[in-house]
């Protein structure tokens, strides 16, 4: 009998709760990036949790696009980071608001 | 829900929860208060292991592996790769605080979601319902790697081909977003596009490829030419092109 669902939910929430603060306090993009990665990450964790409590294969399913769509989503984000450091040579959530139309 | 204590699992189990969520935690502090962006992704491969152990001790061991895979062996070296490609591997000054009393308000904001999220969860039973009857067990024959296959490919198929869309907009758009602004458009001259930037930087210092432009604009007819082919080429080496 392995351990209880609830360990693992209170240890993702702490992990998304880290994520969170990360992405508020830093500076950083790509620090804020892999802080959105924390949370993506805690809430994977959880939908593998739901899938052993309720035995249903569908969480993993869930856990399986999720990962395409991080994937995607730092492809194109690190592709704008890249696109804004040429005109701006620092790459600082500051010097984001050159996105603007 | 009913909190059992570790102990009540075997002991294997919590002992092998408990050390992976202490590197899960670590990890998770460590990408937050690196001040080197390189430190923080080596933490963040630690979480992501530990994440990956947690998915084996709950059978997920397709779902480990991948995780290993894409995010440790790709994500996070996508994020690496940034990180030197772009320089910016040095120190920053945590201490700098350009909006005065953010980081309370954020810690106290994070504080006080982490402790609804706690309460909701364990103090009200609002996070479980009631077992699954309509979903593919888990425990099919074949374990969780045939499982999965199979509800991918039946149950979610929709969602599975629009994912491969939404690779190809990924990538189509990285390429998009990551190539020189001179690339795009071969047909005027750099520097219209040096003085439309917002950035007060002049021609000679943007890119490699606008440096070794002629400056006069008497024979930018012949030499626009030529400039367009090495720029159209949209290569690397035609920085290195002299007229």
């Amino acid at each position: 009998m392995s351990l209880s669902g609830a360990w693992y939910l209170g240890l993702a929430a702490v992990v998304f709760s880290i994520g969170t603060l990360g992405l508020l306090v830093r500076r950083n993009v790509l620090v804020m990036f892999m802080c959105v990665e924390l949370m993506l990450n805690a809430v994977n964790l959880t939908f593998v949790t739901f899938s052993r409590m309720l035995d249903d294969i569908g969480g993993q399913a869930l856990v399986f696009f999720t990962l395409v769509v991080a994937a995607a989503e730092v492809v194109v984000g690190l592709g704008i980071v890249v696109a804004i450091f040429r005109r701006r040579r620092s790459a600082t959530a500051d010097d984001f608001h050159i996105m603007r139309g | 829900m009913m909190v059992t204590p570790l102990f009540a699992a075997t002991t294997v189990d919590a002992l092998t929860f408990a050390v992976a969520a202490a590197i899960v935690l670590a990890g998770a502090i460590g990408v937050v208060v690196a001040r080197n962006p390189v430190h923080a992704a080596l933490m963040l491969v630690m979480t992501l292991f530990g994440v990956a152990v947690l998915f084996v001790e709950q059978q997920a061991n397709f779902l480990a592996a991948v995780q290993v895979i894409v995010y440790a062996g790709a994500i996070v070296v996508l994020f690496l790769f940034v990180i030197m490609f772009l320089g910016v591997d040095r120190e920053e000054n945590v201490a700098e605080e350009p909006l005065r009393g953010q980081r309370p308000l954020a810690v106290v904001l994070v504080v006080l979601g982490l402790a609804g999220l706690l309460l909701m969860g364990f103090g009200a039973h609002w996070s479980v319902g009631a077992r699954s009857v309509a979903g593919a067990s888990r425990n099919a024959s074949g374990g969780d790697v045939a499982a999965l296959g199979r509800s991918v490919f039946t149950t979610y198929l929709f969602a599975f081909e629009v994912t491969s869309a939404l690779l190809v907009i990924a990538v189509v758009g990285a390429v998009v977003l990551a190539r020189r602004p001179g690339a795009v458009r071969p047909g005027p001259d750099p520097d219209t596009d040096a003085d439309a930037m917002p950035a007060p930087i002049t021609g000679s210092d943007t890119t490699g490829a606008q440096e070794e432009e002629p400056p006069a604009d008497a024979d930018a007819g012949g030499d626009a030419d030529g400039g367009a082919v090495a720029r159209s080429g949209a290569e690397p080496h035609s920085e290195e092109v002299s007229p």
